[in-house]
């Protein structure tokens, strides 16, 4: 760790007036835009005066010094903390003391290095400038002759142009075996034979309210409120329950029935009760912001815009089609129940979808 | 250290260093690929360390990453909740959201390690965006390092599906919306959508393989890639050495700079360590991607202001203002909303990769470069970048539509409407007013070499005229101001021969010619002062 020691006496000689311009292009006197060439070498402080290459060796230290000891106050905080101490720090607000803790140490344990080797450059290191040539990636034109030769040489050798059966018997082979490849992989998924077209939903399935998981009744469903309604028998714990509550989701409201614009929408209704798919029809997001005024649902992903009092038409947003309507009726019991299944697939349209 | 050293040097024996180079050259050749490289002149430039970020982020990323790895369990299978997080337990989940619980906050450490992935992924995507404006602006690409170009263009293209697949393997609510919108995406494909959507979830979404499978394209795949192209993107930077910026002694023949060993060595390795303290001090100071807030995805439920993070943006704000057409015939639907966007992003990106080909063709320019271009002389080209931006950033804003019309009580309408006529006037806009400003400051740097620097300076002269002082600049700054090259647009030649016969002018030349006229014509430039301008003008009066 002597690196100081060449700029102890700065011989005569290096000093920038001793310097002439090396490198680069020679001004031509007459050119009053040509290339001054490489400019003299300027000394810093630290070259010349011992006492400045001095303190830029302590700072240097010193951030090293600051680094072991963000080091070693880490494993002081991984051992002091506990993982689920939360502390109040301005102006974070609350935060977890091991993460908050851990994550400056850690800082400090590395800009204290990076910093160190930073300052060690600029102040202590030489910073002459030199001047490299360029070489030209290409080959000259005996290089090029040469290889070409070798290729040439290496063909004819092979007879790969002599022998046309087993050039194109190669081809022949090297196209088809990666077909076993492709292949193989046809088991990444079963086909999509008609599951996209298909829900949970079938004639006379009861419709569970979601918040209170009981059989959704008429009179639970006011005029303004929004109910998300699932089919029954649907269990959390059932090994398809997400696949099959991401086709079967419903969005259940209350218009009155002299407000539905949509005449197949009233008739699919139960006393101005609809149930709708809530897959939005874009890329199938759940659609869940209701505006009660005007029956207008938002999909909070891409802002498509549904009118509910009118066939779920879109109204706004890069959705391409409406919501399906599930039809919809009321069984023995006083519970509404399904028609049926949704007559169109739900959810993002897909080329099959007809 | 040292005593150990000198005390073997007298017993006759090299350097314990010297001694494992030795040993080791005859076996790897050491020596001979030091000889050039451990002195390798690097320029100096404080842009040229915008791609030394993205090579440490992704450092950071593997290192971070292969520790989460020790803890994540990438499986579906569903779990109740019974941790210390208290709002979740009971909750049904999949493990890979469970174990990102334990991470956070049962793993010592974890979350530290798990916002520095995060951090540093957000850092290294923006790095490479700027890193690749800076080499586009400069003309970096040219000849000799079109392939170089490509090389960091795909790394950010994979870097893009690297990180999409990272924040999606959590399977919280916010993730597993985002996987929702590629399944949708994925089954607007024409023709094979469903299938393609059936091969990617193992059958119907969300399925029970696609945090795996992700899991094995983000660790295993895309980063293997990543690494060979970023090796062989720095193999060629030290093969082509690193291009420079005009100025003394600066030539196309050679390279100006100090030496990498030591200086580079310092300041490279120094730079690593303080891109990484940086990135851990923001995850110790900045939450990130707080999952338990959002909770375990399930396909019927949702929060408002989704986002992907910020570099999917643009492909979220192309799908969130697509006009929702869908063409229904024959039994089948052609799903163009969604569609269209889904091609347009690609496209996008495409642009910006082949344009280094585009402009060589155009200009009929195939010389070697390695001073890079002050962008203001290339209006054309600044113009296309700034243009491209401007397309990147509207879009951006149509992908936040939702959080501008909330944050600024904007009509999201309005928004949306702005984004949609914005994709196609604000590049053009950006284009026109972005070449104007270049043309502009290319007058003002020929009256700065003609006529010197406006020093503020008022003087009266005994006749009672006021007069502003210029003072002439020096010889490096006039080199600096003139260096550049202004090409002649191609020339298709006469239209007709020398015969006074029409000569059939290929059309593609024509167009060839016409663009070439809009880079390097009249209005493409303004022509560089001439050493007789500058004498005619200093020898008789000198100041003015």
């Amino acid at each position: 760790m002597s690196e100081t020691g060449s700029h102890n006496d700065v011989p005569e000689q290096n000093l920038p007036s001793e310097h002439g311009a090396h490198g680069g292009d020679v001004a031509v006197p007459d050119d009053p835009f040509a290339n001054p060439g490489h400019p003299p070498h300027e000394f810093r402080r630290q070259d010349i005066d011992e006492r400045a290459a001095k303190h830029s060796e302590r700072v240097t230290a010193g951030l090293f010094g600051l680094s072991m000891l963000g080091t070693i106050a880490f494993i002081a905080c991984f051992v002091i903390f506990p993982v689920d101490k939360i502390v109040f720090i301005f102006p974070f607000g609350n935060v977890s003391a091991l993460n908050f803790s851990l994550g400056l140490t850690l800082a400090v344990a590395l800009i204290g290095i990076g910093a160190g080797a930073v300052h060690w450059a600029r102040t202590l290191m030489s910073d002459e400038e030199f001047s490299d040539d360029r070489h030209s990636a290409g080959a000259d034109d005996a290089l090029r002759e040469n290889v070409e030769q070798q290729w040439i040489q290496g063909a004819k050798e092979s007879g790969f142009g002599r022998r046309k059966l087993i050039r194109n018997t190669m081809f022949g082979a090297l196209t088809l075996v990666p077909l076993a490849g492709v292949v193989i992989l046809r088991d990444l998924g079963p086909l999509p034979e008609d599951k996209l077209r298909h829900t949970l939903w079938s004639k006379g399935k009861v419709l569970i309210n979601q918040n209170t998981n009981k059989p959704l009744r008429p009179e639970d469903v006011v005029v303004g409120s929004l109910t998300f309604a699932m089919p029954e028998g649907l269990e959390e714990s059932q090994e398809d329950f997400q696949e099959q509550i991401a086709k079967a989701a419903l969005m259940i409201i209350r218009i009155k029935p002299e407000d539905i614009k949509d005449k197949r929408e009233r008739d699919w209704a139960h006393q101005g009760i609809v149930a709708f798919s809530k897959i939005c029809t874009h890329v199938g997001c759940p659609i869940s912001l209701y505006e009660q005024q005007t029956h207008h649902v938002l999909c909070p992903c891409h802002q498509s815009t549904f009118d509910l009092a009118d066939g779920a038409r879109v109204i706004f947003g890069p959705a391409g089609h409406a919501l399906p309507q599930l039809r919809i009726s009321v069984n023995d019991e006083g519970n509404l129940v399904a028609l049926g299944d949704f007559e169109e697939p739900v959810g993002p349209a897909f080329w099959e979808r007809g | 250290m040292s005593t150990t050293t000198e005390g073997s040097t007298r017993r006759g024996k090299k350097p314990v260093g010297q001694r494992a180079a030795e040993w080791t050259d005859p076996r790897l050749g050491l020596y001979k690929l030091a000889k050039s490289n451990l002195r390798k002149i690097f320029p100096d430039h404080w842009s040229f360390m915008l791609g030394e970020i993205c090579l440490y982020s992704f450092i950071i990323l593997i290192l971070t990453g292969v520790y989460l790895t020790l803890f994540f369990h990438p499986s579906m299978n569903e779990v109740v909740y019974h941790g210390p997080y208290a709002p979740l337990q009971g909750v049904r989940m999949s493990e890979a959201y469970a174990s990102t619980l334990h991470i956070s906050f049962e793993v010592r450490g974890g979350l530290l390690i798990r916002q520095i992935h995060h951090w540093a992924a957000l850092i290294f995507i923006a790095a490479m965006l700027v890193h690749m404006m800076r080499v586009f602006f400069t003309g970096g690409f040219r000849k000799p390092r079109e392939i170089n170009w490509l090389f960091g263009w795909t790394l950010l293209f994979l870097g893009m599906f690297t990180g999409f697949t990272g924040y999606s393997l959590p399977d919280d609510l916010l993730s597993g919306t985002g996987i929702r919108f590629a399944d949708g995406a994925v089954l607007a494909t024409p023709v094979v959508g469903s299938y393609l959507s059936f091969f990617l979830f193992g059958g119907e979404f969300p399925g029970h393989d696609i945090v795996a499978r992700f899991y094995s394209i983000h660790i295993l795949l895309l980063p293997g890639l990543m690494a060979g192209l970023l090796t062989a993107h720095l193999i060629l930077v030290f093969y082509h050495k690193h291009t420079q910026f005009p100025g003394a002694g600066k030539t196309e023949k050679n390279v100006v700079g100090m030496p990498l060993l030591p200086i580079y060595a310092a300041k490279a390795g120094g730079f690593f360590f303080l891109v990484f303290g940086v990135i851990a001090a923001i995850a110790a100071t900045v939450s990130i991607n707080p999952i338990w807030t959002m909770g375990p995805y399930r396909p019927d439920q949702v929060s408002t202001g989704a986002q992907p993070d910020w570099y999917m943006g643009f492909s979220e704000g192309l799908i969130r203002v697509m006009p929702g057409w869908e063409i229904n015939a024959w039994g089948h639907t052609l799903v163009l909303g969604v569609f269209i966007p889904l091609m347009i992003f690609p496209v996008v990106l495409a642009a910006i990769a082949v344009y280094p080909f585009i402009e060589a063709w155009v200009t009929g320019d195939k010389g070697e470069h390695h001073i890079l271009d002050r962008p203001r002389n290339r209006p054309v080209r600044t113009g296309l970048g700034m243009a491209w931006l401007s397309l990147y950033f509207v879009l951006l804003i149509g992908g936040g539509n939702d959080l501008w019309a909330t944050h600024f009580h904007l009509s999201l309408n309005w928004i949306t409407w702005f984004v949609r006529i914005g994709f196609f006037v604000v590049p053009v806009l950006t284009f026109l007013v972005t070449k104007r400003i270049c043309l502009g400051l290319q007058r003002r740097d020929r009256d700065k070499v003609l006529h010197g620097r406006e020093t503020g300076i008022i003087k009266r002269l005994p006749h009672g005229e006021y007069i502003e002082v210029h003072e002439p600049l020096s010889q490096e700054q006039r080199h600096v101001l003139t260096a550049h090259v202004q090409p002649e647009p191609i020339d298709p030649g006469p239209e007709v021969d020398e015969n006074g016969v029409e000569r059939k002018i290929n059309p593609v030349s024509k167009v060839r010619a016409k663009l070439s006229r809009g880079f390097y014509g009249e209005n493409g430039q303004i022509a560089k002062p001439t050493v007789e301008e500058y004498e005619e003008i200093t020898s008789g009066h000198g100041h003015h």
